[in-house]
């Protein structure tokens, strides 16, 4: 079944005189409980498509469906709705709450989405102990490395149970071993939870986790291809 | 608490020193509102509480158009036993009937224009502070003597004191000749030079004798206990006096409007000084909300691409602010209120405000007092502010697009 449609998208930038095209009339369908990695140099148009599939920037033209919902129908509202409850974003910069502990990271979430407050606590702490952050809980990011942060932040994306997590270059700052674990995280939350992944990368050995690559050069797809996954060699 | 309240609390320390400074400047204008409110409302009290217990009470009993046209023939009939009634009716003794005239008063070397009151020697007293004013001799004691208490400049300017006789000659109620001789036991100094040069008191009895008033009199004087207690005994006198159509039940600020007009003048001067303290303070919470949202911004772009709306976000700047006020309220109230309890009772006093209060027959101190009004308009005044100024920065927010807010560093 079909999690994400869209159709001829195109998206252009101004910079100064010059006129980038960073969508260059993309369509594309995203299958429900797939792994997908958007692959292509800097400047290609990988986080640009994220963002309009996460209904965070609005294309010039085109349209997007995900979950069956039209995102250029949505008010402002409606779309901040919709990637609350069904959409989980994971930033290269992992983008914590400084002041928080990971638990209140998590819960806070959870709380914008009307969670109680004792099943909010009981959840954190299991979405963290999943990330395997269980001793860390009350931690303030600044007390934790790169990787743990960023699982903090994977925490935070599956704690309102999407059904869509979209990671942009997830693993940029983080060592290779930190990498390879934060991946496997994302495979098995694919493969038990069903949680669509689409994630934007220049490393090839996060694309080899992917069941499907998408190659983007100059705002175009380049290359979309079906592949056997295999875990990152540390 | 809530996970956004922990964070709004914390938030709020995110930089210590200028949220302290922000609280500092609200606790700051907090304790000066309460300070400034309770002395002015103090001042303001004692300014009537003097002014209406040297003369004129806090109410009185007049022929309905005496107050205006001041007639010797518009006067209050019984007005000895309707002071007797009042007394009886309030439960207080604070009230005195009066007459009054105006009149030529002679020395054996000069003469001068005097307003002669005919008071109860009794029950003057009690609701005026002239009696007690006595510089030499000494105040009416019977009730029908031939006696008189002057003014000191009057005093001075006829050249008479205790023991001396003077002669007074005026019109009596009926249009008549009336004339006195009376005999001089002391001398008034209220410390207002306009009132010695005029005054004159002799007892009621012999005064009405003299200017042919009967039984009548031209005021019933009432001093009741408190200023607040003024409107009750207002409506029992009204009650009390609905048949007597000729006669009216005025309070003290209908008998002395420059003082209602001087307060009223002075508390406009007074807030609109107060609004402006409130505004820049409420500047200075704007100039600490726009920064934390501005330097913010990333973070909140990061909050909107996870699902916040906005108006979340808003809130969470309000509720920032709101304990930031709740902050300098409750520190503020803290200080100003122990600040203005001690001064109401230690009182303070600076150079000149002798001066000024000797105008209002007051003394050299100045009491705050504090009320409920006192305590809490300033402060709320500058909780709101506060609230109000977080409006922009939170309205800011509605404008913020998440990804072009992510870009920023």
């Amino acid at each position: 079944m079909t999690d994400i449609s869209c159709r001829n998208l195109c998206k252009t930038f101004h910079q100064g005189d010059a006129t980038i095209r960073a969508l260059d009339d993309v369509s594309l369908d995203i299958e429900e409980g797939s792994f997908v990695c958007l692959s292509g140099p800097s400047g290609s148009g990988k986080t640009t498509l994220l963002n309009a599939l996460g209904g965070l920037d609005t294309p010039d033209s085109g349209e997007i469906t995900v979950g069956g919902q039209r995102l250029d129908l949505l008010s402002k509202s409606e779309l901040a709705q919709l990637r609350l409850n069904r959409i989980g974003f994971v930033f290269q910069a992992y983008n914590l709450v400084p002041v928080l502990s990971a638990r209140e990271n998590v819960e806070f979430i959870m709380q914008v989405q009307g969670v109680r407050a004792r099943e909010r606590r009981s959840l954190a702490a299991a979405v963290l102990a999943e990330v395997g952050l269980e001793d860390m809980e009350e931690r303030r990011p600044a007390q934790l490395s790169g990787g743990q942060q960023q699982r903090v932040a994977v925490a935070r994306a599956i704690a309102s149970k999407p059904a869509l997590v979209l990671a942009d270059e997830p693993t940029a700052n983080l060592d290779s071993r930190s990498a390879a674990q934060l991946m496997d995280l994302f495979v098995t939350l694919n493969t038990e939870r069903g949680v669509t992944f689409v994630i934007s990368t220049h490393d090839p050995r996060v694309m080899g986790y992917a069941g499907r690559l998408i190659s983007m050069r100059d705002g175009r797809i380049v290359a979309d291809e079906r592949q056997q996954p295999h875990a990152m060699a540390v | 608490m809530g996970v956004s309240w922990l964070l709004a609390w914390r938030n709020l320390w995110r930089h210590r020193r200028r949220t302290w400074l922000t609280v500092g400047a609200m606790v700051f204008c907090n304790i000066l509102l309460i300070f400034l409110v309770s002395l002015q409302l103090g001042s303001y009290q004692m300014m009537i509480d003097g002014s209406l217990a040297a003369f004129t009470g806090h109410i009185q009993i007049q022929q309905r158009d005496y107050l205006d046209e001041q007639h010797m023939y518009q006067s209050v009939p019984g007005a000895v036993e309707l002071a007797a009634r009042v007394r009886t009716a309030l439960g207080v003794e604070s009230v005195a009937a009066r007459a009054e005239a105006f009149a030529l008063a002679s020395s054996a070397e000069r003469s001068f224009g005097v307003l002669l009151t005919g008071v109860q020697p009794a029950y003057e007293p009690l609701v005026s502070t002239f009696p007690g004013k006595l510089r030499e001799g000494r105040y009416l004691r019977d009730g029908n003597a031939q006696e008189i208490v002057i003014g000191a400049v009057l005093a001075q300017n006829l050249k008479v004191g205790p023991g001396d006789e003077l002669t007074f000659l005026g019109s009596g109620r009926d249009g008549s000749f009336a004339a006195g001789v009376a005999t001089v036991v002391g001398i008034l100094d209220t410390g207002l030079p306009d009132v010695d040069r005029s005054m004159a008191q002799l007892p009621l009895g012999w005064f009405r004798q003299v200017f042919a008033m009967g039984d009548e009199g031209h005021s019933v004087v009432i001093r009741v206990p408190a200023l607040d207690e003024v409107g009750g005994a207002l409506s029992e006198l009204r009650a009390m006096l609905l048949a007597r159509k000729e006669l009216a039940v005025l309070d003290w600020d209908t008998l002395m409007p420059g003082l209602r007009q001087a307060i009223t003048s002075d508390m406009a001067g007074a807030w609109f000084q107060y609004g402006v303290l409130v505004i820049l303070v409420a500047f200075s919470v704007l100039n600490t909300q726009l920064m934390s949202v501005l330097e913010r911004t990333r973070e909140f772009g990061v909050m909107m691409a996870l699902g916040m709306s906005p108006l979340r976000l808003a809130q969470l700047v309000g509720m920032e602010t709101l304990l930031l006020a709740v902050l300098g309220l409750a520190l503020g109230l803290l200080g100003g209120s122990l600040l203005t309890w001690y001064l109401s009772y230690a009182g303070f006093t600076y150079p000149g405000v002798e001066e000024m209060m000797q105008r209002f027959m007051l003394g050299g101190r100045l009491y705050p007092q504090i009320s409920a009004t006192s305590l809490l308009s300033g402060p709320l005044a500058v909780f709101a502010g506060a609230l109000l100024a977080a409006l922009y920065p939170a309205l800011r927010l509605f404008r913020l697009e998440p990804v072009a807010a992510m870009r920023t560093a």
